[in-house]
């Protein structure tokens, strides 16, 4: 077989990495080099966090089964254990209260972390994300910032039906005030909530259940303690000329699998990490515009008022307007709550099929 | 701590003199240890005891102090404010000023519990006669140094009476009778009765409080005229300090293509 002609062949080193990439076969971040370190979302989440706290002192992580628990996904995995009960801070469950107390801790100049065991349970906190939070800088003439951070898992996960499945990405997008991101890889994690902890503004941020034990190959760079990606820059996963497949969070996973198949059928997709739901990085999207002419949005959440109607009326309310030679279709959620059996929740939520699909209803109606 | 009286009344008229530059208005007014004025009832309570959480792990010393109405002691983030203040001996007093209206609602039809300082059920509760000015002091510094010495939380109930109505579009008499404020304007006033207490020890004459009265009103005159004289602030401050850093670039408007800069005005006092 080739592998062991290759183990016998080559340097064991090299080896293993080859191994690792083929057992691994996620190699889907553009900028990774051909060799790298294999690093999974949690951890990814978990290391910055580590680090952020190691640097500074007012940084502390408060939330249901985030200490003893080792976090309920485990992304606070070992912090507690690391820096006590001061810096990692179990709480009831009293999501309006604890958002409120987080909120008020960075009024006060620390810099929380206040994690939503999911952004579901976020909508018994909103008016502190919304009313206290993002609004308490402007209210206040620009004396009090908030600088915290509110994360969890957004979105579908597997199985867990109607209440426990909704992006929230469209609803904290609408708000000024907040900076909202929606990562996909490890780099993304990695990079964009050490930029959250940093940011002296509060930054809603976005994480996915079904990708956080997904690993992802990273540059030694992407693992140094002040690797920092800027918040609002998208990312260009999959360079392409005939179509932009525009996504953020697992979407971007949906869309590379459904480029590599439109790529069998001769199309070359290009595909848009967002990265940043607010703010949206209009110039990178309009650039592949200019290049492409043809825009297919690609989200989990509803459609209605979602990230997709954004992006299309921002294009369609400009000169990047008469760019477009078709258009714009959006790939997302179904339009109803998630129901629990399994083909039902599989047919409420898009496929690679469903983009390929709908690039090649785009293209064919030229 | 503070605003002086100009900075208050020009952020009731929201004009620039105001202390959040007229841009927060009568529920958003901040200053140093004081951070508003929420809009929202009751939300000020779990920010208080955030308040309260960062003095404790700044280890400062500090107290928080947070007020909120016999209205509001039925939100339900009250009770989880309490919980977790209690849970982590938060140096935090809740202070209820029973009023005995939320609005048009009277204590009585509102709360099934109007005992208010007895609601923070573990956390201990003292009540005080809000119409006491020596009592509210001394009720205040006892629960400020139980707090200090790390006893806190604490609760204080202090009963008081609402004379106007809730807001200027209520008279205040569809729910009450004008013989109910009346009385207790007239036997429990605060002021008054503070006023007759000094006299009657000795410790000052009518007249060297009329004179504290004629300065404070030439004062606060003068606070009124010039909070009236002042300007609004420019429309270039719309889109001032929604972010400590922006990040993208200008603002959009009222139609496409309208936009407004961004700017930063503010101290922005956590920034660093």
């Amino acid at each position: 077989m080739e592998s062991t002609r290759i183990v016998k062949n080559v340097g064991s080193l090299f080896a293993k990495k080859w191994l690792c990439r083929q057992v691994l076969g996620r190699n889907l971040s553009v900028s990774a080099a051909a060799r790298g370190k294999a690093l999974t979302v949690r951890d990814a989440l978990n290391t910055a966090i580590d680090e952020e706290m190691e640097r500074d002192e007012r940084v502390f992580v408060m939330g249901e089964e985030v200490a003893q628990y080792d976090g309920a996904y485990k992304i606070t995995r070992g912090l507690w254990k690391k820096y006590g009960d001061k810096r990692v801070i179990d709480t009831p469950i009293t999501e309006m209260g604890f958002a409120g107390i987080a909120t008020g801790a960075a009024f006060a100049g620390l810099r929380p972390i206040c994690e939503f065991m999911t952004f579901n349970f976020s909508m018994q906190a909103i008016d502190h994300i919304i009313n206290s939070a993002a609004k308490t800088f402007y209210m206040s003439a620009g004396a009090v910032n908030v600088p915290i951070v509110f994360r969890g898992p957004n979105g579908a996960a597997s199985g867990v039906a109607a209440q426990h499945s909704q992006c929230f990405g469209a609803w904290y997008a609408h708000c000024p005030g907040l900076k909202v991101i929606s990562p996909y890889s490890s780099e993304d994690c990695r990079g964009l909530l050490k930029a959250a902890i940093r940011d002296p503004d509060p930054v809603v941020f976005l994480e996915n259940e079904i990708l956080y034990g997904l690993p992802f190959e990273v540059s030694d760079e992407v693992l140094s303690k002040d690797f920092v990606l800027p918040i609002g820059k998208a990312k260009v996963e999959r360079a392409g000329n005939h179509v932009t497949l525009i996504a953020h969070s697992r979407a971007v996973q949906t869309s590379l699998e459904a480029a590599k198949e439109l790529s069998g059928s001769g199309i070359d997709a290009e595909v848009i990490n967002l990265r940043t739901l607010r703010p949206l990085d209009m110039d990178t999207i309009l650039t592949s515009l200019a290049k492409t002419h043809h825009i297919v949005m690609v989200e989990q959440g509803w459609p209605t008022a979602g990230i997709g109607a954004e992006i299309s009326a921002r294009i369609s309310e400009s000169n990047a307007f008469f760019q477009l030679d078709a258009p714009i279709l959006r790939v997302s959620g179904a339009d109803i709550p998630m129901p629990y059996a399994k083909t039902l929740e599989g047919a409420s939520i898009p496929q690679a099929q469903d983009v390929v699909r709908a690039v090649k209803t785009m293209l064919n109606q030229k | 701590m503070g605003v002086p009286v100009f900075g208050v009344l020009a952020e009731l008229l929201g004009r620039k003199g105001g202390c959040a530059r007229g841009k927060g208005g009568s529920m958003h007014m901040y200053a140093p240890n004081f951070y508003g004025g929420n809009g929202i009832v009751g939300a000020q309570v779990p920010l208080g005891a955030g308040l309260g959480f960062a003095h404790k792990y700044k280890g400062d010393g500090g107290v928080n102090i947070s007020l909120y109405g016999d209205g509001a002691a039925n939100q339900g983030q009250l009770f989880e404010a309490y919980n977790m203040a209690k849970l982590w001996n938060l140096p935090c007093i809740f202070v209820c000023e029973n009023n005995g209206y939320g609005m048009g609602t009277s204590a009585e039809r509102a709360s099934a519990n109007v005992n208010y300082y007895t609601r923070g059920d573990y956390v201990p509760g003292i009540w005080v006669d809000g119409m006491d000015v020596l009592a509210v002091r001394e009720a205040t510094r006892f629960a400020k140094q139980l707090c200090v010495d790390g006893q806190g939380p604490v609760l204080m109930e202090t009963a008081t009476y609402r004379y106007s109505g809730h807001s200027m579009s209520d008279p205040g008499t569809s729910y009450r009778t004008r013989e109910e404020i009346q009385e207790v304007r007239q036997s429990r006033d605060p002021i008054t009765s503070f006023k007759d207490k000094i006299i009657n020890a000795g410790l000052t004459t009518a007249e060297e409080l009329k004179n504290i009265d004629n300065e404070i009103r030439v004062e606060v005159d003068k606070a009124t005229k010039d909070a009236k004289a002042d300007g609004e602030i420019s429309l270039e401050e719309l889109a001032a300090d929604i972010y400590a850093t922006n990040l993208d670039g200008p603002v959009r408007g009222l139609v496409s293509g309208d936009t407004f800069k961004h700017i930063n005005i503010g101290a922005q006092v956590n920034a660093k």
